[in-house]
């Protein structure tokens, strides 16, 4: 018994270990600034936690094949050293791989939440609701309307609750249904939720930020590539959450002004 | 130290006559710990046949699943699953597994049976509290599956019930109207039934042990179940509220999780001033401590079955494990933002909870290296619980080990709301769990029914659950990693329909390993009448539960009031007659302190 559990973890491990050093399934190439932070954390932690798992798992399976009852032909040994060189490995070692990981990985998050975004990054305004994504540019004044929930208006197209009656500035506010933005232009994004929360998630920009109804969220990034990428939204949202998305369009900055301009018009 | 006093009587001796108070309203810990029990099985295969409609929908989008549209003509016209019935059923998935199974089987049902025996008491301090909390339980239950037969169907928010979406009432969807109330009803119903069992738990635990049980020589799973009480104490005294404060935004028109200027429905909603974060932080500072709610028992389960079947104590002694339990208790209050990372909060706070949260694995390595050293130089006994054990550790191996991405902020950032956290969850909360539930199971039904479970099926089973689990979780790691969403009712999106074959392999593995725990229910049943009758220590134990006949009387020591000489784990003791002394046998022990 104790050689077939062996057996069957040392398959269960190695396979799946497998996959996991083959990419069969893996992150999509990055196409973010601070992305190359967040894969280097990842790959680092995978690699830690992968040696960790391959080699308790294999520890297991040799320990349970070698260990079987030998019904009295072999009296009971004690792990050498008892327990305290164990429990001084674990809080060294874990202790360590935990300070390493903290360090660097914070200095990851920072770059990607701490920072303020960079003078001169381009605002763009999105509205979440179930269950799509709508994205406001200023428009050629520069300056967003102000929101009026109360004049939300689906039907007509007024997802953000403009009111170009009253508001000098709304007129111009450009709304749209994906987002669209320059390469290696920075890009400054505020989440606002209209009915419940949602969550915009870039698989390729190494993004996940959650929309709180209530709350105004900044988000900001820069986009190296350019290309179509699908914006999914990963907060439960309702019936239609699975159906909830959008696309992320990075241009060449001229053809984004060329793209800009029809819009305005 | 000994605790001399003597026992109250909380029995006063007189065994129930009547039917209903022998099995129905009945005092008795070991009748209350049998009724959990069975709740739990009843909601175990009810929410795993949930599980299995939600996989073939999300293997097969269009299948008519068989007999569904009978049980919800709304929910599944033709047998085929809407998108709102897929969340409902997740729903009702992450509820019942949470709470009815992992909650109550590890904990109340093993606690309250073997809690008072293992200590050497009679009962539990407060009877008619430990009758109450079962019954109260039992009515969360009825009052969670009446969400099935409303109109509008069970709630759609997940396990988690996050506001607004749960707290607006019917505009946010389908099931968001009676069965959501019904779901935040529920759930303060259950944390009753908790908070009394938890009192009762800590109470026993520190007033009824019978003399020279010291807190040093009580069995790991009664220290595991100490702990969990105080754990439950605590977090359920705050989900309680936090459910009240939610049924009222639903029913009173207040406005606690829910802000001013939304719009639902093309409705603007009547509330202002509420915040969505406070019902997360709420219910995280519960639900956090409640995955140790669910592993602290298992933990304690497997150290307390463990050496009997290495037939030598724990590397370490018990304090090693003790301390590791009790740190993890108290860890497990500082780090629930950590669901929170991307919620919203405060980025810097995010790091603030990393670093407890990494920290928990310490004391996680730590018992599982103890468990590592305690099987090195051993003498196996590969019996069925000894399989559910070792397949415990592997299994609380992997699931522990994926904690290291998801404790990190800035890798949550890709990971979190995929695939990899349902893989990481189900690993270390639900199937280790259920690895010691079963472990439990096998060792103990001997002492609750006085029959001896079949082992040839245990063996099967034990095999095709521990093949089957790896094969339904590992994979979904993978799918985490190439950024599966999950709570997606159907992948439409272009990156995420060249995943579905590997969803189609998942669907499979877990209707097979499914199918093989009804191995485990026959196994279950027929032993209990039929199987070959239990002698009063058939695993050559040495705790207090295998010191009286199989099962045991109504007072559990038939009026012997024991006194305790050894910790709970002597085995392969060197001059003695067997390898083993029990906890009450007077024999010295060469070198014991």
């Amino acid at each position: 018994m104790g050689k077939f559990f062996a057996v069957v973890l040392t398959i269960i491990t190695l396979l799946s270990a497998y996959f996991v050093v083959a990419h069969t399934w893996w992150m999509p190439v990055d196409i973010s600034v601070h992305g190359p932070g967040v894969d280097h954390q990842l790959e680092e932690t995978m690699l830690g936690s992968g040696i960790l798992f391959v080699l308790s798992q294999l520890v297991l399976a040799y320990f349970v094949f070698r260990f079987g009852d030998s019904k009295g032909a072999r009296k009971a040994k004690n792990f050498p050293g008892g327990a305290t060189p164990l429990i001084i490995a674990a809080i060294v070692l874990v202790g360590i791989e935990i300070l390493t990981l903290s360090f660097v990985g914070s200095k990851v998050w920072a770059a990607i939440y701490f920072t303020p975004p960079e003078p001169g990054s381009m605002h763009i305004d999105v509205q979440a609701e179930q269950f799509a994504f709508y994205f406001r540019y200023a428009g050629p004044d520069g300056q967003f309307g102000s929101l009026h929930p109360d004049k939300i208006d689906d039907g007509n197209g007024n997802y953000f609750g403009l009111d170009p009656a009253n508001d000098v500035a709304a007129r111009d506010d450009i709304v749209v249904g994906s987002l669209t933005i320059p390469v290696n232009k920075p890009i400054l994004l505020t989440l606002h939720a209209k009915d419940v929360g949602h969550s915009f998630y870039v698989r390729e920009l190494r993004l996940q930020q959650d929309f709180v109804p209530g709350i105004v969220i900044p988000l900001h990034f820069t986009a190296t590539q350019t290309g179509k990428y699908e914006i999914v939204c990963t907060q439960l949202c309702g019936l239609g959450h699975y159906n909830m998305k959008a696309y992320l369009e990075v241009l060449p900055q001229d053809q984004f002004d060329t793209w800009l301009k029809s819009q305005s018009q | 130290m000994d605790h001399g006093s003597a026992q109250p009587a909380v029995h006063h001796m007189t065994p129930p006559t009547t039917f209903i108070r022998k099995y129905v309203f009945s005092l008795d810990h070991k009748v209350i710990g049998l009724q959990y029990y069975g709740l739990a099985l009843v909601a175990v295969f009810t929410g795993m046949v949930l599980s299995w409609f939600m996989r073939i929908h999300l293997g097969w989008a269009t299948a008519a699943i068989p007999l569904l549209d009978k049980l919800s003509p709304n929910g599944a016209p033709g047998g085929v699953i809407t998108p709102e019935y897929y969340l409902s059923l997740l729903t009702m998935h992450g509820t019942i597994m949470v709470f009815f199974v992992l909650t109550n089987a590890p904990f109340a049902g093993f606690g309250n049976y073997f809690l008072p025996i293992q200590v050497g008491a009679e009962d539990m301090a407060f009877p008619k509290f430990n009758m109450m909390s079962f019954w109260v339980t039992f009515v969360a239950f009825l009052v969670l599956i009446a969400a099935f037969f409303v109109a509008d169907g069970p709630p759609i928010s997940g396990w988690t019930a996050y506001a607004p979406l749960s707290a607006v009432g019917g505009d946010s969807g389908p099931g968001e109207a009676l069965g959501q109330t019904l779901w935040g009803l529920s759930i303060a119903i259950f944390c009753v039934g908790q908070l009394l069992g938890s009192l009762n738990f800590i109470a026993t635990t520190l007033d009824l042990r019978t003399k020279g049980m010291t807190l040093a020589k009580m069995p790991l799973s009664t220290w595991a179940w100490f702990v969990t009480a105080c754990i439950g104490l605590l977090a359920f005294a705050v989900l309680l509220p936090a459910c009240i404060l939610l049924v009222l935004d639903r029913i009173a028109g207040t406005s606690f999780f829910i802000p001013g200027g939304l719009v639902i429905s093309d409705k603007l909603q009547p509330h202002n001033g509420g915040s969505p974060l406070l019902w997360q932080h709420l219910f995280w500072f519960f639900g956090h401590p409640e995955v140790y709610i669910a592993i602290l028992p298992a933990i304690g389960i497997v150290s307390h079955i463990l050496p009997t079947f290495t037939r030598k104590p724990l590397l370490g002694g018990q304090r090693v494990v003790i301390g590791c339990m009790v740190a993890i208790g108290f860890l497990s209050y500082v780090v629930w933002g950590h669901h929170m990372f991307l919620s919203g909060m405060n980025p810097f706070s995010a790091l603030l909870f990393s670093v407890p949260t990494l920290i928990i694995t310490i004391p996680a390595t730590i018992a599982t290296l103890i468990w590592l050293g305690s099987i090195y130089g051993a003498n196996i006994r590969f019996t069925t619980p000894a399989l559910f054990c070792l397949g415990f550790i592997s299994v609380f191996i992997s699931g522990g080990i994926s904690g290291f991405f998801l404790a990190q902020p800035s890798i949550d950032t890709y990971l979190h709301a995929t695939y990899f956290v349902v893989a990481h969850f189900h690993f270390v909360m639900g199937v280790a769990a259920i690895f010691a539930i079963f472990a439990g199971t096998y060792f103990w039904a001997p002492k609750m029914w006085g029959r001896m479970m079949n082992e040839t099926l245990g063996k099967i089973h034990f095999w095709l659950t521990f093949i089957g689990v790896y094969a339904i979780f590992m994979p979904m790691h993978y799918l985490g990693l190439a950024g599966n969403v999950r709570r997606y009712s159907a992948f439409v999106d272009d990156y995420l329909v060249p995943l579905i074959p590997v969803h189609k392999f998942i669907t499979v593995a877990a209707l097979l390993t499914g199918a093989a725990q009804l191995i485990f229910l026959y196994n279950l049943i027929h032993s209990r009448f039929k199987g070959p009758k239990a002698s009063d220590n058939p695993w050559d134990a040495t705790s207090l539960e295998w010191d009286t006949t199989s099962p045991p009387p109504f007072d559990n020591f038939g009026g012997r009031h024991l006194t305790v000489y050894h910790g709970a784990y002597e085995y392969g003791v060197a001059g003695s007659k067997g390898d083993y002394v029990m906890q009450t046998s007077p024999e010295k022990i060469v070198g014991e302190s």
